[in-house]
Protein backbone atom coordinates (compact mmCIF):
# COMPACT_ATOMS: atom_id res chain seq x y z
CA UNK A 1 0.00 0.00 0.00
CA UNK A 2 1.60 3.30 -1.04
CA UNK A 3 1.10 6.57 0.85
CA UNK A 4 -1.53 7.80 -1.61
CA UNK A 5 -3.67 4.77 -0.74
CA UNK A 6 -3.45 5.65 2.98
CA UNK A 7 -4.48 9.22 2.22
CA UNK A 8 -7.38 8.02 0.05
CA UNK A 9 -8.47 5.48 2.69
CA UNK A 10 -8.50 8.12 5.46
CA UNK A 11 -10.63 10.60 3.50
CA UNK A 12 -12.93 7.89 2.12
CA UNK A 13 -13.61 6.59 5.64
CA UNK A 14 -14.28 10.10 6.98
CA UNK A 15 -16.89 10.82 4.29
CA UNK A 16 -18.41 7.32 4.44
CA UNK A 17 -18.89 7.56 8.23
CA UNK A 18 -20.36 11.08 8.04
CA UNK A 19 -22.67 10.07 5.19
CA UNK A 20 -23.75 6.96 7.11
CA UNK A 21 -24.50 9.02 10.21
CA UNK A 22 -26.56 11.56 8.23
CA UNK A 23 -28.47 8.68 6.63
CA UNK A 24 -29.09 7.13 10.06
CA UNK A 25 -30.47 10.44 11.44
CA UNK A 26 -32.58 11.07 8.32
CA UNK A 27 -34.15 7.57 8.44
CA UNK A 28 -34.83 7.95 12.17
CA UNK A 29 -36.45 11.34 11.55
CA UNK A 30 -38.70 9.99 8.79
CA UNK A 31 -39.81 7.07 11.03
CA UNK A 32 -40.51 9.41 13.97
CA UNK A 33 -42.50 11.82 11.77
CA UNK A 34 -44.65 8.90 10.60
CA UNK A 35 -45.19 7.72 14.21
CA UNK A 36 -46.07 11.28 15.31
CA UNK A 37 -48.59 11.66 12.47
CA UNK A 38 -50.18 8.29 13.37
CA UNK A 39 -50.49 9.13 17.06
CA UNK A 40 -51.88 12.61 16.32
CA UNK A 41 -54.48 11.03 14.02
CA UNK A 42 -55.44 8.58 16.80
CA UNK A 43 -55.81 11.48 19.25
CA UNK A 44 -57.99 13.44 16.83
CA UNK A 45 -60.16 10.33 16.25
CA UNK A 46 -60.48 9.79 20.01
CA UNK A 47 -61.44 13.45 20.55
CA UNK A 48 -64.12 13.15 17.88
CA UNK A 49 -65.45 9.88 19.33
CA UNK A 50 -65.64 11.36 22.85
CA UNK A 51 -67.31 14.50 21.48
CA UNK A 52 -69.88 12.43 19.61
CA UNK A 53 -70.57 10.25 22.67
CA UNK A 54 -71.10 13.35 24.82
CA UNK A 55 -73.49 14.83 22.24
CA UNK A 56 -75.53 11.60 22.24
CA UNK A 57 -75.50 11.58 26.06
CA UNK A 58 -76.74 15.17 26.31
CA UNK A 59 -79.48 14.52 23.73
CA UNK A 60 -80.63 11.41 25.64
CA UNK A 61 -80.62 13.29 28.94
CA UNK A 62 -82.73 16.13 27.53
CA UNK B 1 -36.89 31.46 9.21
CA UNK B 2 -38.23 28.04 10.22
CA UNK B 3 -36.19 25.41 12.07
CA UNK B 4 -36.07 23.31 8.91
CA UNK B 5 -34.75 26.32 6.96
CA UNK B 6 -32.03 26.97 9.54
CA UNK B 7 -30.93 23.32 9.38
CA UNK B 8 -30.88 23.42 5.57
CA UNK B 9 -28.81 26.62 5.68
CA UNK B 10 -26.37 25.07 8.16
CA UNK B 11 -26.02 22.00 5.95
CA UNK B 12 -25.28 24.16 2.91
CA UNK B 13 -22.70 26.24 4.82
CA UNK B 14 -21.03 23.06 6.12
CA UNK B 15 -21.00 21.54 2.62
CA UNK B 16 -19.54 24.68 1.03
CA UNK B 17 -16.84 24.99 3.70
CA UNK B 18 -16.02 21.31 3.30
CA UNK B 19 -15.52 21.75 -0.47
CA UNK B 20 -13.18 24.72 0.16
CA UNK B 21 -11.29 22.68 2.78
CA UNK B 22 -10.92 19.74 0.36
CA UNK B 23 -9.61 22.07 -2.35
CA UNK B 24 -7.05 23.52 0.08
CA UNK B 25 -5.96 20.10 1.38
CA UNK B 26 -5.46 18.52 -2.04
CA UNK B 27 -4.48 21.49 -4.24
CA UNK B 28 -3.47 24.57 -2.27
CA UNK B 29 -1.35 23.38 0.67
CA UNK B 30 2.33 22.38 0.09
CA UNK B 31 3.44 18.84 0.86
CA UNK B 32 5.15 18.46 4.22
CA UNK B 33 8.88 17.72 3.94
CA UNK B 34 9.34 14.70 6.25
CA UNK B 35 6.05 12.84 6.07
CA UNK B 36 5.10 13.56 2.47
CA UNK B 37 1.58 13.28 1.10
CA UNK B 38 0.21 11.25 4.02
CA UNK B 39 0.61 14.30 6.29
CA UNK B 40 -2.49 15.72 4.55
CA UNK B 41 -4.56 13.42 6.78
CA UNK B 42 -3.63 15.85 9.57
CA UNK B 43 -5.91 18.59 8.12
CA UNK B 44 -9.02 16.48 8.79
CA UNK B 45 -7.67 14.46 11.74
CA UNK B 46 -7.10 17.53 13.96
CA UNK B 47 -10.55 19.09 13.25
CA UNK B 48 -12.18 15.71 14.07
CA UNK B 49 -10.39 15.77 17.44
CA UNK B 50 -11.39 19.40 18.05
CA UNK B 51 -15.05 18.64 17.31
CA UNK B 52 -14.99 15.51 19.50
CA UNK B 53 -13.59 17.54 22.43
CA UNK B 54 -16.24 20.25 21.97
CA UNK B 55 -18.96 17.55 21.85
CA UNK B 56 -17.82 15.92 25.07
CA UNK B 57 -17.52 19.30 26.83
CA UNK B 58 -21.10 19.95 25.71
CA UNK B 59 -22.19 16.57 27.13
CA UNK B 60 -20.75 17.61 30.51
CA UNK B 61 -22.37 21.08 30.41
CA UNK B 62 -25.74 19.62 29.40
CA UNK B 63 -25.36 16.98 32.15
CA UNK B 64 -24.77 19.66 34.80
CA UNK B 65 -27.83 21.61 33.64
CA UNK B 66 -29.94 18.42 33.52
CA UNK B 67 -28.99 17.48 37.09
CA UNK B 68 -29.59 21.07 38.22
CA UNK B 69 -32.83 21.90 36.37
CA UNK B 70 -34.19 18.44 35.55
CA UNK B 71 -35.40 19.59 32.12
CA UNK B 72 -35.58 16.94 29.39
CA UNK B 73 -34.19 19.36 26.80
CA UNK B 74 -30.74 19.24 28.50
CA UNK B 75 -30.75 15.45 28.48
CA UNK B 76 -31.62 15.44 24.76
CA UNK B 77 -28.81 17.93 24.07
CA UNK B 78 -26.29 15.83 26.06
CA UNK B 79 -27.34 12.63 24.32
CA UNK B 80 -27.12 14.24 20.87
CA UNK B 81 -23.67 15.71 21.66
CA UNK B 82 -22.37 12.37 23.00
CA UNK B 83 -23.47 10.51 19.88
CA UNK B 84 -22.06 13.13 17.51
CA UNK B 85 -18.85 13.26 19.56
CA UNK B 86 -18.49 9.49 19.30
CA UNK B 87 -18.71 9.67 15.50
CA UNK B 88 -15.85 12.20 15.41
CA UNK B 89 -13.82 10.45 18.14
CA UNK B 90 -14.05 7.23 16.09
CA UNK B 91 -12.79 9.15 13.04
CA UNK B 92 -9.88 10.54 15.10
CA UNK B 93 -8.79 7.03 16.09
CA UNK B 94 -9.26 5.58 12.59
CA UNK B 95 -7.54 8.41 10.67
CA UNK B 96 -4.75 8.54 13.27
CA UNK B 97 -4.21 4.83 12.84
CA UNK B 98 -4.12 5.14 9.04
CA UNK B 99 -1.56 7.96 9.35
CA UNK B 100 0.51 5.96 11.87
CA UNK B 101 0.99 2.91 9.64
CA UNK B 102 3.23 4.54 6.97
CA UNK B 103 4.89 6.95 9.43
CA UNK B 104 5.50 4.72 12.49
CA UNK B 105 5.23 1.38 10.72
CA UNK B 106 2.41 0.26 13.03
CA UNK B 107 -1.36 0.80 13.06
CA UNK B 108 -1.36 1.32 16.82
CA UNK B 109 1.03 1.97 19.68
CA UNK B 110 0.28 2.47 23.38
CA UNK B 111 1.42 6.07 23.26
CA UNK B 112 -0.03 8.43 25.91
CA UNK B 113 -2.04 10.52 23.41
CA UNK B 114 -3.45 7.46 21.67
CA UNK B 115 -4.21 5.62 24.90
CA UNK B 116 -6.00 8.56 26.55
CA UNK B 117 -8.01 9.10 23.35
CA UNK B 118 -9.00 5.42 23.31
CA UNK B 119 -10.05 5.74 26.97
CA UNK B 120 -12.17 8.77 26.01
CA UNK B 121 -13.80 6.74 23.22
CA UNK B 122 -14.49 3.84 25.61
CA UNK B 123 -15.95 6.20 28.25
CA UNK B 124 -18.45 7.76 25.84
CA UNK B 125 -19.12 4.35 24.30
CA UNK B 126 -20.09 3.32 27.83
CA UNK B 127 -22.29 6.41 28.11
CA UNK B 128 -24.15 5.49 24.90
CA UNK B 129 -24.50 1.84 25.98
CA UNK B 130 -25.90 2.96 29.33
CA UNK B 131 -28.42 5.21 27.59
CA UNK B 132 -29.41 2.44 25.19
CA UNK B 133 -29.89 -0.04 28.05
CA UNK B 134 -31.78 2.41 30.29
CA UNK B 135 -34.26 3.35 27.55
CA UNK B 136 -36.29 6.48 28.26
CA UNK B 137 -36.15 6.21 32.05
CA UNK B 138 -35.42 9.28 34.16
CA UNK B 139 -32.89 7.27 36.17
CA UNK B 140 -30.99 6.39 32.98
CA UNK B 141 -30.87 10.08 32.06
CA UNK B 142 -29.51 10.99 35.52
CA UNK B 143 -26.86 8.25 35.46
CA UNK B 144 -25.98 9.30 31.90
CA UNK B 145 -25.52 12.91 33.02
CA UNK B 146 -23.14 11.80 35.79
CA UNK B 147 -21.13 9.55 33.44
CA UNK B 148 -20.99 12.36 30.84
CA UNK B 149 -19.62 14.81 33.42
CA UNK B 150 -17.04 12.37 34.85
CA UNK B 151 -15.90 11.20 31.40
CA UNK B 152 -15.24 14.79 30.29
CA UNK B 153 -12.34 14.92 32.79
CA UNK B 154 -10.40 12.85 30.23
CA UNK B 155 -10.64 15.62 27.59
CA UNK B 156 -8.00 17.94 29.17
CA UNK B 157 -5.89 14.85 29.96
CA UNK B 158 -5.86 13.94 26.24
CA UNK B 159 -4.88 17.52 25.35
CA UNK B 160 -1.97 17.77 27.82
CA UNK B 161 -0.87 14.12 27.51
CA UNK B 162 1.88 15.02 25.00
CA UNK B 163 3.39 17.37 27.59
CA UNK B 164 2.82 15.19 30.66
CA UNK B 165 4.32 11.94 29.38
CA UNK B 166 6.95 10.81 26.90
CA UNK B 167 5.23 10.43 23.55
CA UNK B 168 5.95 9.82 19.90
CA UNK B 169 2.78 11.62 18.83
CA UNK B 170 3.87 14.64 16.75
CA UNK B 171 3.59 18.01 18.43
CA UNK B 172 5.46 19.80 15.63
CA UNK B 173 5.79 19.31 11.90
CA UNK B 174 8.78 19.94 9.69
CA UNK B 175 8.22 21.99 6.57
CA UNK B 176 10.05 21.59 3.28
CA UNK B 177 12.07 24.69 4.17
CA UNK B 178 13.37 23.01 7.30
CA UNK B 179 11.40 25.06 9.82
CA UNK B 180 9.35 23.59 12.63
CA UNK B 181 5.61 23.61 13.15
CA UNK B 182 3.06 24.98 10.73
CA UNK B 183 5.39 27.72 9.60
CA UNK B 184 4.06 27.84 6.07
CA UNK B 185 1.05 30.21 6.21
CA UNK B 186 -0.77 28.00 3.67
CA UNK B 187 -0.68 25.10 6.16
CA UNK B 188 -2.11 27.35 8.88
CA UNK B 189 -4.82 28.67 6.53
CA UNK B 190 -5.77 25.13 5.44
CA UNK B 191 -5.99 23.94 9.04
CA UNK B 192 -8.14 26.93 10.01
CA UNK B 193 -10.54 26.41 7.08
CA UNK B 194 -10.79 22.69 7.93
CA UNK B 195 -11.51 23.57 11.56
CA UNK B 196 -14.27 25.95 10.41
CA UNK B 197 -15.71 23.31 8.05
CA UNK B 198 -15.79 20.63 10.76
CA UNK B 199 -17.26 23.03 13.32
CA UNK B 200 -20.08 23.88 10.87
CA UNK B 201 -20.56 20.16 10.11
CA UNK B 202 -20.69 19.38 13.83
CA UNK B 203 -23.31 22.11 14.51
CA UNK B 204 -25.40 20.80 11.62
CA UNK B 205 -25.21 17.14 12.73
CA UNK B 206 -25.88 18.14 16.35
CA UNK B 207 -28.97 20.11 15.30
CA UNK B 208 -30.27 17.18 13.21
CA UNK B 209 -29.76 14.68 16.03
CA UNK B 210 -31.12 17.05 18.68
CA UNK B 211 -34.31 17.62 16.64
CA UNK B 212 -34.73 13.83 16.28
CA UNK B 213 -34.39 13.37 20.05
CA UNK B 214 -36.88 16.20 20.71
CA UNK B 215 -39.32 14.45 18.36
CA UNK B 216 -38.78 11.21 20.28
CA UNK B 217 -39.48 13.01 23.58
CA UNK B 218 -42.66 14.54 22.10
CA UNK B 219 -43.74 11.13 20.82
CA UNK B 220 -43.32 9.62 24.29
CA UNK B 221 -45.38 12.43 25.86
CA UNK B 222 -48.12 12.04 23.24
CA UNK B 223 -48.18 8.24 23.71
CA UNK B 224 -48.67 8.72 27.46
CA UNK B 225 -51.40 11.33 26.90
CA UNK B 226 -53.16 9.04 24.41
CA UNK B 227 -53.08 6.09 26.82
CA UNK B 228 -54.58 8.26 29.57
CA UNK B 229 -57.21 9.70 27.23
CA UNK B 230 -58.17 6.22 26.00
CA UNK B 231 -58.50 4.95 29.59
CA UNK B 232 -60.63 7.97 30.52
CA UNK B 233 -62.82 7.49 27.43
CA UNK B 234 -63.39 3.82 28.34
CA UNK B 235 -64.40 4.83 31.89
CA UNK B 236 -66.97 7.26 30.57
Amino acid sequence: MDNLSYLFAAYAIIFAVIFGYVLFIWRRQVALEAELRAIEARMTALDQAVGAARAVESRTAS
Amino acid sequence: MSGRGVRLGLGLVAGALMLVALYMVFVYVPTEADQGIVQRIFYFHVPCAWVAFVSFALVAIAGIFYLWLGQQVWDDLGYAAAETGMVFCTLVLVTGSIWAKPIWGAWWTWDSRLTTTLILWLLYGGYLMLRAMAGDSEQGARFGAVVGIVAAIDVPIVIVSVRLWRTIHPAVLVTRQGGHGLEDPRMVATLLVSLAAFTALFIWLLCLRFVTLRMHTRLNALTRSLALAEAAAQDT
